[in-house]
């Protein structure tokens, strides 16, 4: 240490000395900012405790060049917190300590989050919160619905070009990649099927058995899941960020409804285009189902498409499209419950969108579940 | 380490710089010293193009052509561990805090000090705690999020962020903008105290007369693209410019100037224009 701070007179340092009575005296020297301590923090601790044992000990800072408040919290906290008792320091660092002297002992810790709670705590937090959010979506639904109807008796409040916007982004932007996706599963759907049905010589039966699945119920399902993946979140993410930066406030402020400016045509909008995606990923799976068949199981493409009216009853159609539509206002619904739930900090933002995609794709598997009782003896053959 | 302190070192040092937005320039062959120990305001029209010099000071953007050099080193071909050196030896406390929403209080102040890794949590506690005390900030509100805060608390806090590891320059955008006027006093105070503690080298942008008038040692005007003046207030409030003559000479900016003593339409010293 001697060396080091020989080398460079702002090296912080202390030495042990003893005056001409005996007394230890320690000379603290070098420059104690935090730029020059922090490399050598944990070495000076400790000779800092090993000085300060004694009470008696003298300490000599007029050999410091250079103070700031971290180098004289350093020495306030060898001191035990307070003031040493035989202290020798420049008339221009007397500002520091005496800084430390007049503030507050801390007194607890503060600065710590709320410890976590215990576990049955966290489970009633979680149902009391489900609840919340079930009685928070059901009053927005009925103020969307009342916008609605004020809307429908005054048409020129209907905010159209939101809706038309709206259908733009969440439709016509979506078709590429719900076409790929529906393609595919079509491809593979078809393959394993033939590879089942070739070994009962059932190949014809790929016509019923593709097309009653995608028109059904893979095509609604599919394409509302990646329609609440891709549009849904965008929705809550959009919202969110109206929230923290007050733009729903100054809406409101205005007096234009965001029920009505941006929940509404969110959810008309969905409404609308999630049956036309719906329809456009039937189309597309049943084209990779047909080209996987003419391959696999030598079925042509004009037999296929022949056979498919007689094999997919019509109901089957339209149950899927009305299942776009209510896949499609729900998955909007929630993405604006969530959107408007958020809270002015990036936090809240990532879990917000995150819970409003797992919350709407839940909920899309549910209503796709409750669709599948009510309609048992629909379109079935 | 530290390079002997002289009141003419430019502790930052920009030369010939040319910033330009597509065909618009903004700053036209700007030069600039910014001595070690002084209070620089930097004042201007909307648009001027302070707010771009600044994050060019800081290397968050940088500038079309020319140089921006901070404690001497280049901050555009800077060695890159100088660079990270640097960064820890100025603070800025940006327009709205920037305050870490996901963090409290307290580890926002925290944070700069523990990124250290030297420091031992009591340490670092009590360090917070002295800066949350500097910037008149109540320890109740340490474990708060900065979204539960006033605006001006969340600035103040923002300057306890700035000033956590002790730095010898520090940027103030706007620093006063949103606060209240006892709340500016005090923060003056506090900027003034500083620099006389710590020899803290202080570069702000700021609309406010009361506070460029009762801190800053220099100003320096940025219109027409480039510095138009440069000099104390008394000096620079003399320069005729049509801008200064219309900050400065305003009702506001008469008010602001009776103290200095200095009646801004007769002291005719002669202008300096610099560069």
């Amino acid at each position: 240490m001697a060396s080091s701070a020989a080398a460079n007179p702002l090296f912080p340092s202390l030495s042990l000395e003893r005056n001409a009575d005996g007394q230890p005296i320690i000379r603290v020297i070098g420059a104690w900012n935090l730029r020059s301590i922090q490399p050598v923090a944990d070495a000076l601790r400790a000779q800092l405790v090993d000085a300060a044992g004694a009470a008696t000990t003298y300490w000599d800072l007029s050999g410091i060049s250079r103070l700031d408040h971290a180098g004289a919290m350093m020495l306030w906290h060898a001191w035990g917190k307070r003031r040493a008792a035989h202290l020798n320091l420049r008339p221009e660092h007397e500002g520091f300590f005496a800084h430390l002297q007049a503030g507050p002992a801390p007194a607890d810790k503060y600065g710590k989050r709320v410890e976590r709670r215990r576990r049955l705590w966290a489970a009633g937090r979680a149902i009391v919160t489900l609840g919340e959010h079930i009685i928070q979506v059901i009053f927005l639904l009925g103020r969307v619905s009342l916008a609605f109807l004020d809307a429908v008796r005054h048409p020129s409040r209907m905010p159209w070009r939101e809706i038309s916007a709206n259908i733009y982004r969440t439709g016509a932007q979506a078709l590429g990649i719900t076409a790929l996706v529906g393609f595919l599963i079509g491809v593979v759907l078809s393959y394993l099927s033939a590879q089942q049905l070739k070994a009962y010589g059932a190949g014809i039966f790929i016509v019923n058995l593709l097309g009653i699945s995608v028109v059904r119920e893979l095509g609604p399902v599919l394409a509302a899941i990646l329609v609440a993946g891709r549009s849904g979140s965008a929705m809550t993410a959009q919202l969110g960020v109206m929230r923290v930066t007050e733009e729903i406030d100054a809406m409101s402020v205005m007096g234009i409804p965001y029920t009505l400016r941006l929940v509404l045509p969110r959810i008309i909008a969905l409404a609308i285009s999630l049956p036309l995606i719906v329809l456009w990923t039937n189309a597309i799976a049943l084209v990779g189902g047909m080209v996987a068949a003419r391959y696999e199981l030598d079925i042509s493409l004009t037999y296929f498409i022949s056979e498919l009216p007689n094999a997919v009853p019509v109901a089957n159609l339209w149950l899927g499209l009305g299942k776009g539509v209510a896949f499609g206002s729900l998955i909007a619904l929630l993405a604006c419950h969530f959107g408007l739930r958020i809270e002015p900090n990036t936090e809240s933002l990532g879990v917000g969108t995150t819970n409003s995609v797992v919350a709407a794709i839940t909920i899309v598997i549910i209503v796709d579940a409750i669709f599948a009782i009510l309609f048992s003896s629909v379109g079935v053959p | 380490m530290d390079a002997p302190r002289s009141t003419t070192e430019c502790i930052i040092e920009i030369r010939n710089l040319w910033t330009q937005f597509g065909a618009q320039v903004v700053h036209r062959d700007l030069n600039l010293c910014v001595h070690r120990g002084e209070v620089i305001s930097l004042v201007g029209g909307s648009g001027s193009g302070k707010s771009t010099l600044l994050r060019e000071m800081l290397g968050l953007e940088h500038p079309t052509r020319g140089d921006v050099r901070v404690f001497g080193i280049s901050l555009r071909d800077g060695d890159p561990a100088d660079l990270r050196g640097i960064r820890n030896r100025w603070g800025m406390l940006f327009q709205e805090g920037a305050l870490f929403s996901a963090l409290t209080v307290f580890e926002n102040v925290a944070l700069p000090l523990r990124e250290l890794k030297t420091l031992d949590e009591a340490l670092i506690y009590d360090l917070v705690m002295l800066k949350l005390d500097m910037v008149g900030i109540e320890r109740g509100h340490a474990s708060k999020m900065p979204s539960s805060l006033s605006g001006g608390m969340v600035k103040r806090i923002g300057l306890a962020r700035a000033l956590s590891l002790e730095p010898e320059l520090l940027f103030l955008d706007e620093p006063t903008a949103g606060l209240d006027p006892d709340r500016s006093e005090s923060f003056c105070t506090l900027i003034a105290e500083l620099k006389r503690e710590l020899g803290l080298t202080v570069v702000m942008v700021t609309h406010d007369l009361d506070t460029i008038v009762s801190i800053s040692d220099r100003v320096a005007v940025l219109a027409d693209q480039k510095i138009a003046a440069l000099g104390t207030v008394a000096e620079v409030a003399a320069v005729p410019h049509p801008f200064i003559a219309n900050f400065f000479q305003g009702e506001r900016g008469k008010r602001a100037l009776e103290g200095l003593k200095l009646p801004p339409a007769t002291s005719r010293t002669p202008s300096r224009q610099v560069d």
